[in-house]
């Protein structure tokens, strides 16, 4: 899309304060992270002096045993809920973009209701439940719920993918000499990898950034790292535990941000082409 | 290498359409038939039912005398090129190319995948583009990649769904002859939609004229041109289409819009008991008083010449005329058959570029009445059709072909030696 200067100006005028909107308290939490805890209440949005006692604190001092285990947790919460949220939506958007069979509009709707649900209301029967199954502080009993929560989304864009990928490949390919796993895995797949990507992505995000579930269902063995966050204590009572809980929001922003970068342009063609045919 | 049969094949939807009706045709091993028809008319139904990708309601498809109809489109052994082509777009031109070849999960090596791929795109020259992605081609790149797609694999027959539609007219000519030469050498059996008639002429050993999913006819192509069985395919076939001109019969004569023809005894009988009839009549038998000698049985006319088009290599002048409102009607419907636009009443005369016939102006014309066509008017039915001048036509194209085949299995044998 060619822009005139004016369009652009305001597309500027628009988008900075958006920009700086959004990246002020980023940054507020980098500078609280570099602060060294004596000067952590002195008010100044940018440090006078920097130092990495709050990285060392929560990777190797008093908050390690807290803050590495549950990024361990959160790693392989995430990679596992991903896999699996991504391969169920694949089969189940195929059926539905390309089978006619009763029932399919209430599949998607109920599936779209399911997303609608306040998180806080499954909080409740569900620890109950957990409890009582054993799946209570399991990683098991995180991906669960993750999974309820992004297979909706991730049909509903999977869907309008393959929607968009014209029949003919696939009988061209079962001409071919294709059997349908073979169609769907050389032909429809590789053609909706921008729609996997993108369903990976947003999967992965939800889960990595809960925090109801994982505060709710887990106790010491499944924490995770934003759950882990609310048990940092300072180094006295008299102390917030500010600059340690920043430093660790910094190093969990790491990877949301390198993925972003990565993916990038596939995002948002995963979000864009499923709504816009070009 | 394979004999399709057709037995009485009927396409039924579920929403009670039917959209083809008992369809039956024998296929030759390495013949080129065409299927041809209107929009809608179910030529594209018929071939999908035939590859497999549409069940089949009734009759029996058999493929070298073994029934098909329950087989999955992968074990037909059929190749089809897509008039959108389906190229896949994530793999390159090899890949593509390759790709029925990679399915038989190693039964075939990758040296002779290579080699296969590379003898195609040889064939189709597209050594140049074998990296690339279906993407950056042009149309007639992408045409050849599906082509290379269909031949690689050792198909018992070759389905085109309206291959070239997408081209435009001059890649559309060339491509034409590609196809037909690529058939020739590969003499492999090949069924070819299209709703051109320009391509059904061309490339068909014989073809299947189609309207509304019944078979009109089947025949070679110059059968339909000079002998054909109604009044629907007298008018689908030939480009300007041919005329129709309401005739009444008065005692052994009929009276057309602009001269009156007589006949004799043995015509009679057919039109006996019939008022009106339609006389077909192709633009290109009628000619110009001026700059011709007419033939001793020559009839002639005069008339006025509404407009011109001067097309360099020959003239078409328009003549118009008042149609009987009985005749009207059957007329309208031809033309709605047709895929017209119910344009007025009006004879196209294909006249030699040197004629002086300008628009605005009287004329004179003369045709040979031998090569009238009279139709019945409720049914459509050919009249004056010559059943035994079109099974010599018939035996003629079939040993035409049989010699094309025999001559490229020649070459092709001594090419290998």
């Amino acid at each position: 899309m060619d822009a005139t200067p004016k369009q652009k100006w305001s597309l500027a005028a628009v988008s900075i304060p958006v920009m700086l909107w959004t990246l002020i308290p980023l940054f507020w939490i980098f500078s609280l992270a570099v602060k060294p805890q004596s000067i952590q209440a002195d008010n100044k949005y940018f440090p006078r002096e920097f130092s990495w006692e709050n990285f060392q604190l929560i990777t190797t001092g008093t908050a390690s045993n807290l803050f590495n285990p549950a990024l361990v947790n959160s790693i392989v919460v995430c990679l596992i809920a991903t896999v699996i949220s991504v391969v169920l939506a694949t089969f189940c958007a195929y059926a539905i973009a390309r089978l006619n069979f009763p029932g399919k509009k209430l599949i998607l709707l109920v599936s779209l209701a399911v997303s609608f649900f306040p998180v806080i209301s499954l909080v409740t029967p569900l620890f109950d439940l957990w409890r009582n199954i054993g799946l209570f502080d399991t990683i098991p009993g995180l991906v669960i719920p993750y999974l309820s929560l992004t297979l909706p989304l991730s049909i509903w864009v999977l869907s309008a993918f393959f929607q968009q990928i014209p029949w003919e490949m696939e009988q061209a390919a079962q001409v071919d000499g294709a059997t349908s796993w073979q169609a769907f895995r050389r032909v429809i797949v590789p053609l909706a990898a921008p729609g996997v990507f993108t369903t990976a992505l947003i999967t992965f995000f939800t889960a990595w950034n809960d925090f109801v579930f994982a505060i709710s269902l887990t106790s010491e063995n499944a924490r995770t790292v934003p759950a882990a966050l609310a048990f940092f204590t300072g180094a006295s009572q008299f102390e917030q535990p500010t600059g340690a809980i920043s430093a660790a929001a910094v190093i969990v922003t790491i990877p949301v941000v390198i993925l972003v970068l990565i993916f990038q342009k596939r995002i948002v063609a995963g979000l864009t082409s499923g709504a816009v045919k070009g | 290498m394979a004999q399709i049969q057709l037995n009485e094949i009927g396409k039924t939807y579920a929403d009670g359409y039917e959209a083809v009706k008992a369809v039956s045709m024998d296929i030759a091993d390495g013949e080129f038939m065409i299927l041809v028809g209107p929009s809608g008319c179910g030529k594209s139904t018929l071939l999908r039912m035939v590859v497999g990708l549409e069940d089949i309601t009734s009759g029996d498809l058999s493929i070298d005398g073994k029934r098909v109809n329950e087989l999955a489109p992968r074990d037909r052994n059929l190749s089809m090129v897509f008039q959108n082509y389906a190229l896949y777009p994530h793999l390159t031109v090899y890949e593509n190319i390759a790709f029925p070849l990679r399915l038989t999960k190693g039964a075939i090596s990758d040296d002779e995948i290579k080699r296969r791929v590379s003898e195609a795109a040889d064939l189709l020259e597209l050594n140049d583009h074998l990296e690339r992605k279906p993407a950056n081609l042009s149309g007639g790149q992408r045409q050849r990649v599906a082509m290379g797609r269909a031949i690689v694999r050792d198909a018992d027959a070759f389905l085109f769904d309206e291959p070239l539609s997408n081209l435009d007219a001059k890649l559309r000519g060339q491509m034409r002859t590609e196809i037909a030469r690529m058939q020739r050498r590969l003499g492999v059996t090949t069924i070819y939609v299209t709703h051109d008639q320009t391509e059904a002429m061309t490339l068909g050993d014989r073809v299947t004229v189609l309207k509304k999913g019944v078979v009109q006819q089947i025949a070679s192509p110059r059968e339909l041109y000079e002998q054909p069985v109604n009044l629907f395919v007298a008018g689908f076939i030939g480009s300007p289409p041919m005329n129709f001109l309401p005739a009444r019969v008065q005692g052994n004569s009929l009276q057309l819009p602009f001269c009156e023809v007589s006949f004799g005894e043995e015509f009679a009988g057919k039109v006996a008991g019939k008022e009106l009839v339609i006389v077909g009549l192709r633009p290109e038998f009628v000619k110009d008083s001026a700059i011709q000698e007419p033939t001793a049985n020559a009839i002639h006319f005069e008339a006025d010449v509404d407009v011109t088009e001067w097309l360099g290599n020959e003239l078409y002048a328009y003549v118009p005329f008042e149609a009987d409102a009985s005749v009207q009607a059957k007329l309208d419907e031809l033309d709605r058959d047709l895929d017209g636009e119910g344009m007025r009443t009006q004879m196209v005369v294909n006249l030699e570029s040197r004629s002086r016939v300008r628009e605005g102006e009287r004329a004179k014309f003369f045709f040979d009445p031998m090569l009238m066509h009279v139709f019945d008017p409720e049914t459509g039915e050919n009249l004056t059709r010559d059943e035994d001048a079109a099974q010599r036509i018939a035996s003629e194209s079939e040993e035409d072909r049989k010699r094309a085949l025999e001559r490229a299995k020649r070459q092709e044998a001594e090419a290998s030696a």
